[in-house]
């Protein structure tokens, strides 16, 4: 266990180096052309600027919920039962709620300065919301008290559920809206004319979010590791303890 | 439960066993009866209070029986497992060696007659307290939505129920996880309900497309909820 340890002791390596400085370049370049080079939209003004860490964080937000569910589906199906497929879900939803929480703290600041409103009862924003508050129920299933072998087995099996519940979700969603008042009217980008530039500084956004998704689970998931052989080392530091404390008796 | 050890108690078996045993608890405790009901009642007097509008308050009854009957679940579901863990009685069972499947359908359908229980009473106060009124065909959309509605919270709250089972801090994990599954079922059973009432001049044929969904909701919980269970509560 000490060469694995020592192996971990830091959660940098090489590669994470690479994208690290990778991640912090690319965003540079959105900060100076989202803010500076790219002109104002003619209809939504300076708002649309909003766009360029919106979209890039949904998009991560998102990806790393599948990114979560595809892991706990590994961990299920593998017969070894690999923890490394549950650190990495785990370490992929703690990145992906913090972006959906960004996600939906500028989607409602666009929306305050577009609709007039900080939020609208839009299928696409409720099933988020939800979406948001589910992986924050997983996040706490995760800290349940237990071995890191029960901790694997619940929380796959919620990440699980989650599948299924986010398609009911946003389908009694999508039914409530339309039964009850026509199709909202709210198309955020689709009917925007976007420019060279700014399709080009928003797809750099989702370069740079994905990069930065990388290397924050990378580490995440390093950290998680060192914290399960401390867990580990501790129990074994106590029972030692208690076994040189009986053979002195 | 008689069985002889070289062969397995069948499925069916399992699942009226666990069914009796929560049943004749609760007859004994008379805990949903004494304490889970009057709450219910309570809350739906409350919500009177905080309308304050007889307009407003026909307007949203169906809302208002559904969003009484998922506060009363948290409650009814935390009991039933708790009953279970203090006891050990969930790891007896699966020390026992029997198909844990089968008592989350035992345990599912004990939390169905309590809830159907409980949703009678609920429309009852809403018929009385909020004046609303049903029409034969509406008595039919209720019936049905209750019966689905009922049956997808059970699978839903027998499921996260075992999960949170002898966990430090369930009684505040159990509604984080609990109330977003369940969105699908508040709104569509509300709306079904709504229409049953004619609530807001909605027709009573409106809500059969909401049945089709809490239909749906139960059949992917239950599937769901008997292939997750086992291992959710073996540990």
């Amino acid at each position: 266990m000490s060469q694995v340890l020592q192996r971990t002791s830091a959660t940098g390596t090489r590669a994470t180096k690479v994208i690290g400085a990778l991640a912090i370049l690319v965003m540079v370049w959105v900060v100076v052309s989202g803010l500076i080079l790219t002109p104002q939209d003619v209809v939504q003004g300076e708002s649309v600027r909003i766009m360029y860490v919106h979209v890039p964080s949904a998009w991560i937000a998102y990806l790393a919920f599948i990114f979560t569910a595809v892991a706990s589906a590994s961990w299920l199906i593998s017969k070894k039962h690999s923890m490394g497929f549950d650190r990495f879900a785990g370490a992929s939803a703690e990145v992906g709620v913090m972006f959906m929480a960004i996600t939906l703290i500028t989607g409602s600041l666009w929306g305050r300065l577009t609709w007039g409103e900080f939020w609208q009862w839009d299928p696409r924003l409720t099933t988020t919301a939800f979406l948001f508050v589910t992986y924050v129920g997983y996040l706490a299933v995760r800290r349940l008290e237990g071995s890191a072998e029960q901790r694997a087995r619940r929380s796959a099996v919620v990440a699980m559920l989650a599948v299924l519940e986010i398609p009911l979700v946003h389908f009694s969603v999508v039914l409530w809206r339309s039964l009850h008042q026509g199709a909202t009217v709210l198309n955020p980008n689709g009917d925007v004319k976007m420019d060279d530039l700014m399709l080009f500084t928003l797809f750099s956004g989702v370069v740079a979010f994905t990069l930065v998704f990388v290397w924050l689970v990378l580490h995440r998931q390093r950290t998680m590791l060192l914290v399960d052989i401390a867990n580990r080392q501790g129990l074994d530091a106590a029972i030692a303890a208690r076994k040189t404390e009986g053979s002195v008796r | 439960m008689k069985s002889d050890s070289s062969m397995p108690v069948s499925k069916g078996k399992v699942v009226t066993a666990v069914f009796l045993k929560d049943v004749q608890i609760e007859l004994r405790s008379r805990v949903v009866t004494n304490q889970v009901l009057p709450f219910a009642g309570l809350v739906m007097v409350m919500f009177a209070f905080a309308l304050d509008n007889d307009d407003v308050l026909q307007r949203v009854a169906g809302g208002l029986v559904w969003l009484a009957t998922l506060f009363s679940l948290l409650i009814i579901v935390q009991r039933s497992f708790a009953i279970d863990t203090a006891d050990g009685a969930l790891d007896s069972l699966r020390v026992a060696g029997i198909e844990l499947s089968a008592v989350f359908f035992g345990k599912a359908i004990a939390l169905a007659a309590k809830l159907v229980a409980l949703e009678i009473v609920l429309i009852f106060s809403a018929l009385v307290l909020y004046r609303v009124d049903v029409n034969a065909t509406g008595v039919v959309l209720l019936v049905t939505c209750v019966f689905c509605a009922t049956s997808g919270l059970a699978f839903v709250g027998t499921l996260y129920g075992g999960l949170t089972a002898g966990a430090k801090g369930r009684e505040t994990l159990l509604p984080l996880l609990l109330l977003p599954v369940v969105a699908p079922v508040l709104i569509a059973a509300t709306r079904a309900t709504e229409a049953a009432f004619g609530s807001g001049g909605a027709q009573t044929s409106e809500g059969w497309a909401w049945i089709g969904l809490l239909a749906v909701f139960a059949a992917v919980f239950g599937v769901g909820g008997s292939l997750a269970f086992g291992s959710l509560i073996d540990e």
